[in-house]
């Protein structure tokens, strides 16, 4: 479980998480929708330590993330990234790309390493793809080599953070495909996304994050058919 | 046209002057490998080293790209002496080199680094590797990458700037040239066939990097 507790972020003078409260359970699928700046993004950020917090903690099974006590790199197994930007490794194949982690990070073999590399990217269907470098890939099939290179740390958790908003429109539903295979094998998940049909169909929770604010969180059917705040409604109707 | 061309004691003095261009190569490659040593170093200051560190990189850069590679050598050679501190004509060339070496060198490898995106780094950590894995197994070979040409021209350079050697009493290629020149005024011929040995020693090296970069960077 994720537990996020009157979290505050500053970027200098700039406040850009203003004590969020968020528990994700296992098997979770939340989305988190919000225009830019809302610090959305930035909340993933802190989930996996990449950025510090000022207040407040986030708590991962029973872990306090920013405690200087913790193993951060231990505790970045447990939760998965799919960045906006792919982030491949350009000077690795797709199965170097993937194997890398679980050899360096968790020490497996070479050949176990390997073959859980074949058996992710066969997974998000690059199975065919496995001696070829990133330059080679489209940028659906990086994110996927991506979404493989995540799972291949068997992770408990997966963060998504906008996924499919650098892709060409029609490689963005490749991604959405495999990320919804995901939820439904019952991987935790938090989606930051501009997909609403995905946020609909697959969360079981939606967020709404404003201005450093979240300023509502519920059902599906609540966020889109009948939102609270009036900053969601707002929201919603320049969307659709 | 009065001037009778005479090669043959050129000719003769053939495989001294080969040897002395064994030198010329042994000096610049070693000025090269100490020189991207020191290069790495200076860049890794220059981006994140501590303030004072930061400004002595900065100085030492400055100084190896703004100021004649001839007087980097005569610091070492007479600027040095003139302090008691004397130094064979082979380390002065090999620490004149060095010095310049490093100084363009740190600065490809700080653009090098700077090419390299952010997010890569922050994708690394998120898969649990540490700042030094990151640093090993994804910035590195990435900067490589981009340094490598570069790098190589740096190589060429150092091969050609070794030549300055023969101003300090250093019998390299060039030095060894202007000593049997002066011995028999055959000053143009022994030059030329010189030129023709440093640019065989030039070829060898632009050659042997391509073969090396073709198996380094499949990508």
């Amino acid at each position: 479980m994720i537990e996020i507790k009157q979290l505050h972020k500053y970027f200098g003078a700039l406040h850009v998480l203003q004590g969020i409260d968020l528990n994700v359970s296992k098997g979770e699928v939340l989305s988190i929708i919000g225009s830019s700046g809302s610090g959305k993004s930035t909340l993933l950020y802190c989930i996996n330590g990449l950025e510090e917090i000022q207040k407040g903690q986030v708590v991962v099974d029973g872990t306090t993330v920013h405690d200087k006590k913790t193993d951060i790199n231990k505790l970045r197994q447990r939760l998965g990234m799919v960045f906006q930007q792919w982030n491949s490794f350009p000077h690795l194949t797709a199965l170097e790309n993937v194997a890398l982690a679980p050899k360096i990070v968790k020490k497996v073999s070479r050949d176990q390493a390997k073959s859980i590399a074949e058996k992710q990217l066969k997974h998000v269907g690059l199975g065919d793809k496995l001696d070829v470098y990133p330059s080679a890939l489209s940028g659906g099939q990086q994110q996927r080599l991506a979404i493989a290179r995540a799972l291949a740390m068997e992770p408990e958790y997966m963060l998504f953070d906008e996924a499919t908003s650098a892709l060409d429109p029609e490689l963005v539903g490749e991604v959405l495909d495999t990320m919804r295979l995901l939820a439904e094998e019952g991987m935790t998940m938090i989606c930051v996304t501009h997909e609403m049909g995905f946020a609909r169909d697959v969360s079981d929770r939606v967020a709404y994050f404003h201005q450093g604010v979240m300023e509502e969180v519920g059902p599906p059917e609540q966020i889109f058919g009948a939102p609270q705040s009036v900053h969601t409604q707002k929201f919603l109707a320049n969307v659709r | 046209m009065d001037y009778n061309f005479h090669w043959r004691p050129v000719l003769r003095k053939l495989p001294e002057l080969l040897e002395a261009g064994l030198l010329t190569l042994e000096v610049a490659v070693l000025s090269m490998l100490l020189g991207i040593a020191i290069g790495l170093g200076l860049a890794l200051l220059r981006m994140q080293g501590p303030t004072p560190l930061r400004q002595i990189a900065t100085t030492w850069v400055e100084i190896a790209r703004n100021t004649p590679a001839l007087f980097q050598l005569f610091f070492f050679g007479f600027g040095l002496g003139a302090f008691g501190l004397h130094l064979s004509p082979y380390l002065i060339v090999l620490a004149g080199l060095t010095f310049n070496n490093a100084g363009y060198l740190a600065e490809n490898f700080r653009g090098g680094f700077l090419a390299v995106p952010e997010t890569q780094v922050r994708a690394a950590r998120s898969l649990g590797m540490t700042a030094i894995q990151t640093y090993v197994r994804i910035i590195i070979p990435q900067v490589l990458k981009i340094v490598y040409h570069p790098m190589t021209n740096q190589m060429v350079w150092a091969v050609l700037m070794s030549s300055l050697g023969m101003l300090v009493g250093f019998r390299e290629l060039s030095g060894e040239t202007q000593f049997f020149a002066s011995k028999t005024y055959r000053i143009f011929e022994y030059f030329a066939v010189t030129a023709v040995i440093y640019y065989v020693i030039v070829k060898i090296i632009l050659l042997a990097s391509n073969l090396l970069a073709r198996r380094l960077f499949r990508y």
